[in-house]
């Protein structure tokens, strides 16, 4: 059981890094709670595989520190830390059956024989492999395989985190629901850190309290899956979490209005101190965003409409820009004539493709 | 880490030391080489190596070897690329009899053969020709191309063949244009591995050919004449015939760990 | 993957069929031929049955008894060579670098050996350990031992042993660091985290993915030490004596030597009939892994 503190930590594979583009991680801060179930959310090559096997051991980071409650374990052998992982694809030892596989861990480590036969067991059934406990592992189906690999790290009765490596990779499509809703039982069970590295946005939404974001070697957003929706902290977040993602537009801003190519549109607060020289855009998720008659609102043109079942959304031409907005019960369109009307509340002002806060309407007149 | 760097180190080492040593005798002259132990030449000569490259007994030797080598890895791949297509694609009568019997050939000691080839290639006319050990070279390498080639076969999915014939390519065609560049890696593979059998056996060589046709190999037994061993000349004889394996090992050295993969030499 | 039945395809195994049907059933023709008959010299041919087969297979007499000598010879060579070249080639594949330059050198020089030509792997040996001018015998013979290949039995042995793992350890090693190159990286972080010993890594690890070209590697060691010639041949001719005469310099020396025609082909098919089977043994228990394995990813 451990909270884990990442401390000012950074890496890179080449030696003696020059510039931030030398780095596959750039600096983080970061504590992972005991007991938390998080995901590492990031496209391929942002840098979430090295963070994770920096945490497991594998990789020793160049600079900064790891922390497992206070004990600096950042030089430490993987085999000294109390951590478990899952892979992307099942590693089992394909000689052993199903049970030596299970207590090989605590074989290595000498534990009485007696206690690795009852945690063998209790494993087992936990992750519902007592039928095939004598068989050999590697005749196994993947998800088995998975699971396996997964009871590797579980019958540690030490272990303080679990990590996974996008471990649903070679699952068929019918079974991952099944296994992830068997890793969030043993989650709550179990009361162990899960940190679950994905690229896929639905497995981290659904696994996880709370998520981390990674894009280009940094962490660009850790939140509740509500506050990447609602209040995405770089453009990338909003792009990348949502179906469709949020719609970025290019603009200026002055006091409460941005304008985007001569169109003004109201804001919720002011920016004042908005940084010279950067690139500002607005965004606005598809969902914050309506589908109205000719005139109230910003001039569109509607190239289709996409039934998603739950939703109906537009994708509309705003001054040469794809955009994306909702469209409510009953509004019909008629033509391709359209406007779309923006929830000021929902709009946000991004500089170089991070948030900037607003200050209250109120407080603009000073 | 440490430990593995040593093993490495003095098992390179032990492979090259002999090495070393003959390159180091084809550079004495044979006064120093017989007055006592010397660990480099004193004086370094290239006589030895002038010789070989002036005297047409010597230089021909290289030339017959290189020309049979040649001729049966061109023949043995030729041979075994319809046939593994058909072990990889097809089932038919004897299939597994005839891979197994193809293969016990590759185990066959040449030693048995080399009496009754004697005979059989005296009779159709080609001793002591390069085709003589070329043919007779065929009995294992054949086999090895087929296995080799039948296993990178095996590795493309049949669809493809399926989707050509669909777009009307007729079999030689797609088997040419679109089969073959597929398993390219295989074929030189299958190759590397035709050239080096063909090139370091000796006892076929030698029994089928008498002087015009006359491997290399053969002909370094003649360094020794009525005056005693021309060590050097055989030592420089000896490196000469370690470059050409050296040179394709060199050119093939990214492939070596990918050919023996397939487990199948 | 599901093979068709099409018996055309015996059109593209014809060539193949055709070439190594010529290069050995018509002189295995010749062989079996010359097995049962006896000559007088002048090509004079008569019946002998299975006179010479009889013989050889009695080791009381004369050719029966020189035929198992070679036999039981030769098999403790290979028995040697195999004892020695299996573990000392996973040994040293286990030792190869990872990454960088010296990959593609250690690759290189370990692939040289098999390129020598057989012969020129006898004549580099044949030198190297000679007393007077071998930088091998020099030492051995300065360090205060007796030994001179071409006089004495067992120097004579030990030396073709150490050549013989000279020449094809490198086959070893290169069979077993393909097999090594094969297993993902997983495998390795798994078994640290699970805290396996670096034995437990090798033996629940390495060693089951090595299984098959293990066996590859048994079996062609197997094979051509049992068949070794040329080697032994230009460095000891066979001697001191018989003591490094191995089934094939004896099968040469009785056909091409002595021209006992009858004599040698027996001897060739038997030898042969004793290769056969052990590489049908192998072959089915190769056949049979790989089976097995399909069966399971299926």
């Amino acid at each position: 059981m451990a909270r884990i503190v990442l401390d000012e930590l950074a890496h890179s594979y080449k030696p003696g890094p020059k510039g931030p583009q030398d780095y596959a991680l750039k600096r983080i801060d970061h504590v992972w709670r005991q007991g938390g179930a998080y995901a590492l959310l990031g496209p391929s090559g942002c840098g979430k595989t090295t963070l994770l096997n920096i945490i497991s051991g594998l990789v020793v980071p160049t600079e900064g520190r790891i922390l497992f409650d206070d004990r600096d374990v950042t030089r430490l052998p993987t085999e000294a830390r109390n951590i478990a992982q899952v892979f992307q694809f099942p590693v089992v030892y394909d000689t052993m059956t199903v049970r030596e596989n299970l207590a090989f861990p605590l074989k290595n480590r000498r534990v009485e024989a007696s206690v690795v036969r009852r945690r063998v067991e209790e494993i087992a059934r936990l992750l519902g492999l007592s039928r095939v406990l004598d068989r050999r592992a590697n005749n196994l189906t993947a998800d088995m395989k998975q699971k396996i690999s997964l009871g590797r790290g579980l019958v540690r009765p030490d272990v303080a985190a679990i990590l996974f490596d996008e471990p649903l990779t070679v699952i068929d499509p019918h079974l991952k629901w099944q296994l992830r809703s068997t890793l969030k039982e043993i989650h709550r069970e179990l009361d162990l850190t899960m940190i679950y590295v994905t690229h896929d946005q639905t497995e981290a939404l659904t696994f996880a309290d709370e998520v981390v974001v990674m894009y280009d070697g940094a962490v660009v957003q850790t939140g509740t899956p509500d506050a990447l929706f609602e209040r995405p902290e770089h453009t990338f977040v909003g792009h990348f979490i949502g179906s469709p993602g949020m719609n970025v537009l290019p603009c200026t801003v002055e006091g409460t209005t941005a304008r985007v190519d001569g169109q003004t549109i109201p804001l919720a607060g002011a920016y004042p101190d908005l940084p010279q020289g950067r690139r500002i855009e607005l965004g606005v998720r598809p969902e914050f965003t309506t589908l109205a008659a000719k005139g109230a609102g910003l001039p569109v043109r509607v190239k289709r409409i996409d039934d998603l079942g739950r939703v109906r959304i537009a994708r509309v031409d705003l001054g040469g820009r794809p955009f994306a907005a909702t469209v409510p019960e009953g509004v019909a369109v008629d033509g391709d004539e359209a406007s779309v009307i923006l929830d000021p509340t929902r709009v946000h002002i991004y500089a170089d493709g991070h948030l900037v806060a607003a200050l209250p309407a109120g407080a603009t007149a000073a | 880490m440490r430990g593995r760097a040593v093993v490495m180190t003095l098992y390179l080492l032990f492979l090259l030391l002999p090495i070393y040593w003959l390159v180091n005798m084809s550079l004495k002259t044979n006064t120093e080489i017989t007055s006592g132990l010397t660990l480099w030449p004193e004086t370094i000569t290239f006589d030895n190596y002038v010789k070989i490259f002036t005297d047409a007994s010597w230089y021909s030797g290289y030339i017959n070897s290189l020309t049979y080598v040649a001729i049966n890895t061109v023949l043995s791949i030729s041979l075994a690329l319809p046939a593994a297509y058909a072990f990889s694609r097809y089932r038919f009568l004897g299939d597994k009899h005839l891979f197994f019997w193809l293969l016990s050939n590759r185990m066959a000691p040449p030693a048995v053969f080399a009496l009754p080839f004697f005979n059989l290639y005296s009779a159709v006319g080609l001793f002591d020709t390069p085709w003589a050990v070329a043919l007779a070279h065929c009995l294992f390498n054949v086999p090895l191309a087929v296995w080799i080639l039948e296993g990178f076969m095996s590795g493309v999915p049949r669809e493809i063949d399926e989707t050509a014939a669909i777009d009307g390519y007729s079999f030689p065609r797609f088997f040419i244009k679109i089969f073959m560049p597929l398993i390219a890696s295989g074929i030189g593979v299958a190759a590397f591995f035709c050239f080096m059998f063909s090139w370091v056996e000796l006892l076929l060589a030698r029994t089928l050919t008498s002087v015009d046709a006359k491997p290399i190999a053969a002909t370094m037994t003649r360094t020794v004449s009525a005056a005693g061993m021309d060590w050097g000349l055989l030592a420089a004889a000896g490196v000469l015939t370690i470059v050409p394996g050296a040179l394709v090992i060199w050119f093939v050295r990214n492939y070596i760990a990918k050919g023996f993969a397939l487990g199948r030499v | 993957m599901n093979k068709t039945v099409n018996q055309k395809a015996w059109f593209l195994v014809l060539p193949v069929f055709v070439v190594v049907a010529f290069s050995a059933i018509v002189p295995l023709m010749t062989v079996v031929n010359y097995s049962v008959q006896d000559t007088f010299g002048n090509n004079q041919f008569f019946w002998n049955g299975v006179g010479w087969f009889q013989e050889l297979l009695d080791p009381s007499t004369e050719l029966g008894g020189r035929f198992f000598d070679a036999l039981w010879r030769n098999l403790a060579f290979s028995a040697v060579i195999l004892a020695i070249e299996i573990p000392l080639g996973i040994v040293v594949a286990l030792s190869m670098p990872r990454h960088g330059w010296t990959v593609a050198f250690s690759l290189v020089v370990m692939a040289l050996p098999l390129l020598i030509p057989w012969n020129v792997v006898g004549t580099i040996w044949q030198v190297f350990a000679r007393g007077d001018i071998g930088l091998l015998g020099w030492v051995v013979n300065h360090l205060g031992v007796a030994y001179n290949y071409v006089l004495d039995p067992a120097s004579a042995w030990i030396t073709i042993v150490v050549m013989d793992v000279w020449h094809w350890t490198s086959l070893v090693a290169l069979l077993c660091y393909a097999g090594l190159k094969s297993i993902p990286d997983a495998y390795y972080q798994a078994a640290r985290i699970d805290g396996a010993s670096r034995l437990a890594v090798f033996t629940t690890i390495q060693l089951p993915k090595m299984r098959r070209v293990l066996l590859i590697a048994v079996l062609l060691r197997f094979m051509d030490s049992f068949m070794i010639y040329t080697e032994p041949f230009v460095l000891t001719g066979g001697g001191p004596g018989n003591a490094t005469t191995y089934v094939s310099i004896d099968l040469v020396k009785l056909a091409l030597g002595q021209f006992d025609l009858g004599k040698a082909a027996a001897m060739s098919i038997v030898y042969n009939l004793v290769i056969l089977a052990v590489c049908w043994v192998f072959y089915t228990v190769m056949v049979n892994a790989d089976a097995e394995k399909k069966e399971v990813e299926a």
